[in-house]
């Protein structure tokens, strides 16, 4: 007989209903209000949907049983658990997403104004911070927590608020993290609007807001911009060679924008191909928010930790702005120290709003795009840089 | 009379024209619309004045420091 068991109303728990209050949260916040939709809506919609009971998409078999939510070391056969493992666990999503990344960033702006590198390593100051904060809330709380070096690495590279070399470093270092951080990385990432204006507001002041920067950068030859990602590479690959895959990928999908001759090639990586890629890495991350596997005290304290990350590595990069003022004679926005956080290009683009609003004079995004892609670079040499630590 | 000149700040494409010439606009009022780097990006009147000139139109792609429009003030 087909009873109330047998439908989904059955196994609907309090924890699954608040994931679906969470997803609907995450579903308004992309659709009615705009943030970061191409995150948050798959993000949201893949939160309800793995909710619904015994929808079975993150279904993996473990010593010859389905369990309902994914397991490391079982063979998934859930739509998305398949996903997941041939998607991201093998890495191929996160390395092709920084190639796409790389087909659609001018470096124009960083190497017209070369001391942004400089802000945008002052941001990855965050990410060593809530490394070691991570630590220590592991050794104080051993009984509460099992956090050790290779999960504190997996939690500060959130500050970075580069996704796809949070799941990268986390897979190869913790994986059984990998939900909790992949959430936390992306839905800050989408956040990024709401999260980082308060701390910029309270780490400038209304005048600094209000520096006028020249919207005219020097201008960069075609030569400088395809010699960079060559030059880059080679130079950023020996100083860390963990670094590779996602610092290579990113200066081979930069090669494709500038060569000028694979224009098909950059077309497709950085629409076609990126557009893939975001809708099967926003579902799989939405998809990791089962209640049973977020509602956790070791979820709730990554996903808290994620928030002193990203919000160290804003506070660190807009101090080191200010810092940078100290000694220079063209004063630089502080704000763009903000937009070392590499999330592209999202903080360039709250740059880019909270300068108009201060001065309807400035255009700060082009000078805070500098930063944000140095930012991307220095996260991904961050991972690299774990990795040789402990990996 | 005072002369404001808005220029381009960033290489993109015009989508869309908000202003023309003899309208009022305040401090902060929107002239157009630069599509660039997959962002629209909002252009504002830097002063509080009547535009004399519009120089750019909807779907035209400008250079950085191409003159959008002129303010009198």
């Amino acid at each position: 007989m087909f009873g109330l068991f047998e439908t989904g109303f059955g196994s609907l728990t309090w924890g699954s209903i608040i994931m679906i209050i969470i997803g609907c949260v995450l579903l308004y916040l992309g659709i009615a209000k705009k943030m970061e939709p191409l995150l948050l809506v798959p993000i949201g919609f893949g939160v309800i949907l793995v909710n619904l009971p015994l929808g079975g998409l993150m279904e993996t078999i473990v010593a010859g049983k389905v369990v309902e939510s994914y397991a490391i070391d079982g063979e998934p056969v859930g739509i998305i658990s398949r996903i997941f493992r041939y998607g991201l666990a093998w890495e191929i999503i996160p390395v092709f997403i920084f190639l796409g990344l790389g087909a659609m960033t001018d470096f124009g702006p960083l190497i017209a104004n070369p001391k942004t590198l400089i802000l945008g390593a002052g941001a990855q100051f965050g990410v060593y911070f809530a490394f070691f904060i991570a630590l220590l809330i592991g050794s104080s709380f051993p009984d509460v927590v099992n956090i050790g070096i290779k999960e504190a690495c997996s939690i500060g590279i959130i500050g970075g608020a580069d996704g796809p070399t949070t799941i990268y470093l986390t897979n190869k270092l913790a994986p059984h993290f990998i939900g909790a951080t992949a959430v936390a990385a992306y839905t800050y990432m989408a956040l990024v609007p709401i999260i980082q204006p308060p701390i910029i507001k309270l780490l400038t002041s209304k005048k600094e807001r209000a520096i006028y920067m020249k919207p005219q950068l020097r201008e960069v030859s075609r030569k400088e911009k395809l010699l960079f990602p060559m030059i880059a590479a080679v130079i950023i690959i020996l100083l860390v060679p963990k670094s590779a895959p996602l610092v290579g990928m990113f200066m081979l999908g930069n090669l494709l924008f500038t060569s000028g001759v694979t224009d098909r090639l950059a077309d497709t990586a950085a629409n076609a191909f990126m557009n893939i890629l975001t809708i099967l890495l926003g579902i799989c991350v939405g998809c990791f928010m089962s209640a049973g596997a977020f509602l956790r005290v070791e979820s709730l304290i990554v996903f808290g930790l994620g928030v002193v990350a990203f919000s160290a590595s804003t506070a660190f990069g807009l101090c080191l702005a200010k810092l940078m003022n100290l000694f220079s004679k063209e004063k630089i926005n502080p704000m763009i120290g903000a937009a070392g956080v590499s999330a592209v290009p999202m903080s360039a683009r709250v740059v880019q709003r909270m300068g108009q609003q201060a001065n309807p004079r400035n255009f700060l995004l082009m000078h805070a795009m500098g930063p944000n892609i140095a930012g991307l670079i220095g996260t991904a040499t961050a991972a690299g840089i774990f990795l040789g630590m402990v990996g | 009379m005072a002369q404001e000149i808005v220029e381009v700040p960033i290489t993109g494409k015009i989508i869309s024209v908000e202003a023309k010439a003899g309208d009022s606009v305040q401090e902060g009022d929107v002239i157009c619309f630069i599509e660039s780097m997959k962002m629209e990006n909002p252009i504002l009147a830097p002063v509080a004045g009547t535009i004399t000139e519009v120089q750019v139109s909807v779907g035209e792609v400008v250079e950085t420091g191409k003159l959008i429009a002129i303010i009198e003030y």
